[in-house]
């Protein structure tokens, strides 16, 4: 393989190794607001047990979180740097006012979260809480809005001195706010809510089908519950808004959503297929007419814009993107069903003996993990051949000084890493859950290993 | 050359405070774990590690947003430093994902071997982000061989030149000096003496390694010293970073241990500051063609982003030491392990 697909392909597995845990943060942080505050609201020991159990929790997922995030941080330096030279005075503030408002936040208050317990009243560890989750809740606010900017980029001008050319803030805010900022963050964002919820939905439905810790067990599960069912509502919500941008702003990448070749003609809205790049058809699939130009334009018969209107060299590769937002798509309305079904069955009193559905919930948690991913895969190979949309191509931002031998080597060195990483991730994350929530009175008299 | 106080300069100052933000905090945290094997005892470790606990992430990510600055405010050094420097960042990133995932799995476990793994690697994984750091800010100064495009043009083993191998030794020895001075602010009794026992041996280390850089930098790498020529009152630095080195043993002798602790904290800013009086308004020397060196106006983003970062950082930054500040005086005073520690 030459440089530049080593470079993808690293990116591609480094980032998606930190956004199994980015997501994880941000959603358990969340619910970790909602158990303490019913705490300080309640005074039942029971809700001071779960933030305590779920605290640990969060710290494992923090800690891999950032392990994975420095890596982040350089790459685009190590191995973009054509890319980073052309939009370091665009996306670099982004980047660094990350790491001012967000990572700082979060780190600080994370040590009051974890260590604070005995060092700080129940109301200031509150807070602290608060402060973790809405850090945590930042660094995507501002690594959207870098990321955003490369997908619709506005607000800047190209300057081109000595031969060298780059982009230049004109107009700060309307970098920030660019066309797909809020569509995409909230969308990110639910997406984390969701991996939040389900990880602890299904620690929750394992421990009742175990009939272990049953009472923290329900409680858990009632909060998730509702967090998922909202996340999972305005995921489609916030997904169809996306879809809707998209189709104004990148319309190479929609019509690649839904295989959409012929130009200028309504498009119908796959339920599943496989794409046939060469012939220009979809294989094996159920089409319904017209449903894309009604989503996007309110009318079954407005003609979309086709693959075949942009020239061979800037269309994306159709099939991975249409098979990968058609599997986030298709998850997503899972998992409505899912946290809906669970919800009535609660309600209705008779979730809890129901264990078939407790099961399906065991293993739900991998479904915002795949959504999450696949919603990432669509959305950047979508962009492709672009690597800041429309203004400069992935296949000249790479470093030209990094040969593909360096390459090959730290490639190797972080599938090896991350591989043995997620493995102990996995061994001690089951190892917290076998152990469960332990009465907080015994271990603090104390020294637990 | 001389001193203009624009945009520019003021930027090259941040960048610089936030280097020495994090060379300040994270090298008593690198310190601690080039330390970490010399305590034998099990709950040694373990408290050695709880010592940083709760702030190691917090001064880790002044390195993080040293980054971001740097890429936002001069993208150019950002991208040839990045690239170039390529196969000693990977290494730097593998010694702080070791570092970060051994603080956080080493008590997990009972099995002994299990914790001796992680011991192993936390001090590994600290002494070689230690040595990178050094090494790559001795290059920055010797100089890299850069192209007209601002390009890296030389080799991976060009990087390994005494002088930076040098820098390198000297950096991992002062911080494992700042770090053995920091156990002694968070642990008390015997571990607490055995470390008194090091810290010594860590001062005279860190000194011979000093005094060899400083002969180094004066024979090998004059262009470190041009500005001194423009303004002799910097010529301060160098004496009161003399001064703060030898104030050390002094405050260690008396059992003043937070003011020692001062101390070495002022050596470490005091040497960052003589590094970048050093190289200003250069923030990489290009060598052999000194034309193709980048400045702190070549290399920078346009001056409107400039004062975006600044806002950003005038807002952001008094944030950053207030809450920084709370957590260390929350957690200040010895370290008692209970269930929440590591
Ligand atoms: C802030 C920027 C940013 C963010 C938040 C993400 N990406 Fe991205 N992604 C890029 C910035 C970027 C990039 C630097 O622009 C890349 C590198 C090469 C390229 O084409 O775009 C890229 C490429 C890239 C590729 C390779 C595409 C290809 O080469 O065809 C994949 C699979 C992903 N990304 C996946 C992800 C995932 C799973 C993310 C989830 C967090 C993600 N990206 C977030
Ligand atoms: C390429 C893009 C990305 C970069 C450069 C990046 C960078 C980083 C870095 C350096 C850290 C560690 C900070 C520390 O030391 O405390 C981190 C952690 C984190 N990142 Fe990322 N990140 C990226 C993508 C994302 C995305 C897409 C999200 C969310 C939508 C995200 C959310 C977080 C959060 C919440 C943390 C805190 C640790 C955790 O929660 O696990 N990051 N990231
Ligand atoms: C329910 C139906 C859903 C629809 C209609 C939908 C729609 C979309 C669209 C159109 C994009 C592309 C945005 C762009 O390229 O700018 C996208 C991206 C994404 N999706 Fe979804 N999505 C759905 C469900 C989900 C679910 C359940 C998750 C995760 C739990 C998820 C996670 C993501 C992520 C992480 C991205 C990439 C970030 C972004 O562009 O916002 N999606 N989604």
């Amino acid at each position: 393989m030459d440089a530049l697909m080593l470079a993808r392909a690293q990116f591609a597995l480094t980032i998606a190794f930190h956004y199994i845990f980015p997501p994880l943060s941000i959603g358990l942080g969340v619910i970790l607001v909602i158990m303490e505050g019913r705490y300080l609201q309640t005074k039942n020991e029971l809700y001071h047990r779960m933030t305590r159990f779920w605290v640990k929790v969060f710290g494992l997922i923090f800690a891999l979180g950032v392990a994975t995030g420095i890596v982040m941080e350089f790459q685009f330096g190590t191995n973009w740097s054509t890319y980073s030279r052309y939009v370091g005075d665009v996306f670099g503030s982004a980047l660094a006012a990350e790491g001012v408002f967000a990572f700082f936040l979060e780190s600080c208050f994370l040590a009051l979260l974890l260590f604070g317990w005995n060092k700080v009243g129940p109301k200031m560890h509150f807070f602290s809480t608060i402060m973790v989750a809405f850090g945590a809740h930042f660094s995507a606010v501002w690594i959207i809005v870098a990321n955003s900017w490369q997908q619709t980029p506005v607000g800047h001008h190209i300057v081109a001195e000595g031969g060298r050319v780059r982009a230049e803030v004109v107009d700060f805010w309307q970098v920030v706010f660019n066309p797909s900022t809020l569509d995409r963050l909230s969308h990110a964002l639910m997406g984390a809510w969701q991996a939040g919820a389900f990880l602890v939905i299904s620690v929750s439905a394992f421990y009742l089908l175990r009939k272990k810790h049953q009472e923290f067990a329900k409680a858990s599960m009632k909060i998730a519950l509702v967090v998922a069912a909202f996340a999972s509502i305005m995921q489609l919500w916030t997904g169809h808004s996306s879809a809707a941008t998209v189709a104004e702003t990148q319309p190479a990448k929609l019509a690649a959503f839904e295989a959409h070749f012929e130009n200028d003609e309504p498009a119908a809205l796959w339920l599943f297929g496989w794409v046939n790049e060469a012939e220009q058809e979809v294989n094996f699939g159920i089409a319904i007419p017209g449903l894309t130009s009604l989503l996007t334009h309110g009318d079954s018969k407005a003609p979309l814009t086709g693959l075949n209107a942009f020239p061979e060299d800037e269309r994306p590769p159709v099939n991975i993107v249409f098979q990968a937002y058609h599997l986030m798509v298709a998850v997503g309305f899972g998992l409505i069903l899912l946290a809906f079904g669970g919800l009535v069955l609660c309600w209705r009193g008779i979730l809890f003996q129901a264990r078939w559905l407790l099961w399906v919930l065991v293993f739900s948690v991998v479904g915002p993990q795949i959504a999450n991913q696949f919603g990432w895969l669509a959305a950047e190979v979508g962009r492709q051949p672009w690597i800041v949309y429309g203004l400069l191509k992935t296949s000249e931002a790479y470093s030209p000084t990094v040969t593909s031998g360096e390459i090959m080597a730290s490639l190797a060195m972080f599938t090896v890493i991350y591989l043995l990483l997620f493995a102990l991730f996995i061994y001690l994350l089951n190892e917290k859950i076998q152990h469960g929530p332990v009465d907080e009175a015994i271990i603090d008299k104390g020294v637990r290993p | 050359m001389n001193f203009t106080f624009d945009l520019n300069t003021i930027w090259f100052l941040l960048v610089g405070v936030l280097l020495t933000g994090y060379a300040i905090l994270d090298g008593f945290d690198l310190g601690v774990g080039a330390l970490h094997l010399f305590a034998k005892k099990d709950l040694d470790r373990r408290t050695m590690i709880n010592t940083i606990g709760p702030v190691w992430d917090g001064n880790e990510v002044w390195l993080v947003t040293g980054g971001g600055a740097l890429f936002a405010a001069f993208p150019e050094v950002y991208a040839t430093a990045f690239s170039g420097f390529y196969l000693a960042l990977m290494l730097l990133l593998l010694g702080l994902i070791f570092r970060a995932v051994a603080i956080e799995f080493r008590s997990k476990r009972e099995s002994r071997r299990w914790r001796q793994s992680w011991d192993v690697s936390f001090s590994v994984s600290s002494i070689l982000s230690s040595l990178l750091i050094g090494v790559a800010l001795g290059n920055i100064v010797w100089g890299m061989e850069l192209g007209a495009d601002f390009e890296y043009a030389g080799s991976f083993l060009a990087l390994l030149k005494p002088y930076p191998l040098l820098v390198g030794l000297t950096t991992v020895a002062l911080f494992t000096m700042h770090g053995a001075i920091y156990v002694l602010l968070k642990t008390e009794g015997e571990l607490q003496a055995q470390v008194r026992g090091w810290v010594n041996r860590t001062i005279v280390v860190f000194v011979v390694c000093y005094t060899l850089t400083t002969i180094a930098t004066l024979i090998f790498v004059p262009h470190m010293l041009d500005l001194f020529h423009v303004y002799p009152v910097l010529l301060i630095l160098p004496l009161l970073n003399v001064l703060a080195v030898a104030n050390i043993p002094r405050e260690i002798h008396h059992r003043r241990d937070f003011r020692a602790f001062l101390s070495s904290s002022a050596s470490v800013a005091a040497l960052l500051a003589l590094f970048g009086v050093g190289m200003y308004p250069d923030l990489i020397y290009s060598n052999p063609i000194v034309a193709n060196s980048l400045t702190i106006y070549n290399a920078a983003s346009s001056p409107k982003t400039l004062t975006i970062m600044l806002i950003i950082a005038g807002i952001g930054m008094p944030l950053v030491l207030g809450y920084t500040s709370l957590i260390y005086w929350i957690f200040r005073g010895k370290v008692k392990i209970d269930s929440n520690s590591y």
